[in-house]
């Protein structure tokens, strides 16, 4: 075997042991690293009562409600599986609209309902001109080209 | 392979193609930008400000693709030793770091109107943030050393660096997808665009030129690590012949 055949295999072992360690600390970082909680994961028990946590999921169809204090609104997170109503005082981004995704930073209460001190809005990879966002909902998201 | 190993052959290529790189590259930029800033709709959901995306997405795709090609050439430099790998690596890095700071610094300015934040440390943020600090890293352990005036050889602990850095970039690219991140899932994938093709074109204009002028940077680097090479080989010469 040539040096430069050697070093060639060398090389490639290096490289096989560091994506092997990388793909483990990346599986093992998979709950860790995740930067919200769903409201499936609450529902599972994942979260207990008081510990501060993200929640993330999208804002449930009609379901946002203003207090008469005019700055405190409630609405419901949903995940498609499960859901958890939340509370926030603040003001929201621009983004932050029903049907689409929110993480809020805050904590659960005792009564189930997620008490947030902080709203992010979270927008999906769809980019299209307005003509076609206002189509109805029933059609399908514009061809991909 | 070792057919461009003289540098003469090398920068016989390099020296015309220089200019061609940076001319056409700042002219698609230039129509790209016109096109992406008054050409196309705005996004029906963020308007005006996903326009953004003409700098931050080739941005970010170039900050990642200037490390690939980082260890490619510490692959070959380690196994081939080809003359010219090293010095490649040396130049690719500077570009490299300066895409990566300006995707950082877009999605910023872009995430503060549209997620209401700055910044925030999830998946996708966090992993391009370790991508700079790499660059950096690399710069240091590179600038002055022995081999930057000898030929411009990458150290072999430099070059290991180089190919082991390379397994934050599948990171980067599956962080939206393996983790809950507040950063969306990939809008272009191998299966097709999630960004309609009205707001799509002035992006592959944009991506295009400003992969030009990468290219155009990384020839000027390697240029210049060369003739800095040779003045110092000249003056090792005339130290010698005057037998100092």
């Amino acid at each position: 075997m040539k040096a430069k055949h050697q070093r060639l295999v060398l090389a490639l072992f290096a490289l096989a042991g560091v994506a092997g360690a990388g793909v483990l600390a990346a599986s093992a970082l998979r709950d860790e690293a995740a930067y919200f909680r769903t409201p499936v994961e609450i529902r599972d028990g994942k979260a207990s009562v008081g510990e501060p946590m993200r929640l993330g999921g999208m804002v449930a169809a009609n379901s946002i409600r203003r207090q008469s204090d005019g700055l405190t609104i409630n609405f419901v997170a949903t995940d498609g599986k499960a859901s958890v109503p939340v509370e926030f005082k603040g003001i929201v981004p621009d983004l932050f609209a029903e049907e689409s995704g929110m993480v809020a930073d805050g904590r659960l209460r005792g009564d189930g309902t997620f008490v947030a001190d902080r709203i992010l809005a979270k927008h999906d990879e769809r980019y299209m001109p307005p003509q076609m966002g206002e189509m109805p909902k029933n059609m399908k998201a514009p061809a991909t080209t | 392979m070792h057919a461009y190993a003289n540098p003469t052959r090398f920068l016989a290529i390099a020296k015309p193609l220089t200019p061609w790189l940076l001319g056409v590259g700042l002219l698609l930029l230039l129509v790209g930008g016109w096109a992406g800033l008054t050409q196309v709709p705005g996004d029906y959901k963020q308007g005006e400000t996903a326009r953004i995306l003409y700098v931050h997405v080739p941005a970010a795709w170039l900050g990642m693709g200037g490390w690939t090609a980082l260890a490619v050439a510490g692959l070959v430099q380690l196994v081939w030793r080809h003359p010219l790998s090293g010095i490649a690596a040396r130049a690719i890095a500077v570009p490299g770091m300066l895409f990566t700071a300006l995707c950082l610094a877009t999605g910023s300015i872009w995430g503060r109107p549209t997620w209401g934040t700055w910044w925030e440390w999830d998946g996708r943020m966090t992993s391009m943030l370790v991508l700079l600090f790499l660059y950096a890293g690399f710069i240091a352990l590179t600038n002055g050393d022995e081999g930057q005036r000898q030929g411009g050889a990458l150290s072999r602990g430099a070059a290991i660096y180089a190919i082991v850095g390379a397994i934050n970039i599948p990171i980067i690219n599956r962080s939206v997808v393996w983790w809950n991140s507040l950063h969306q899932g990939p809008s272009i994938t191998l299966r097709g665009s999630s960004i309609d093709g009205a707001l799509l074109w002035p992006l592959g204009l944009t991506l295009l030129g400003f992969s030009l002028l990468f290219g155009a940077m990384v020839l000027m680097r390697m240029r210049r690590i060369i003739a800095d090479n040779r003045v110092a080989a000249r003056l090792r010469r005339l130290a010698d012949d005057e037998g100092i």
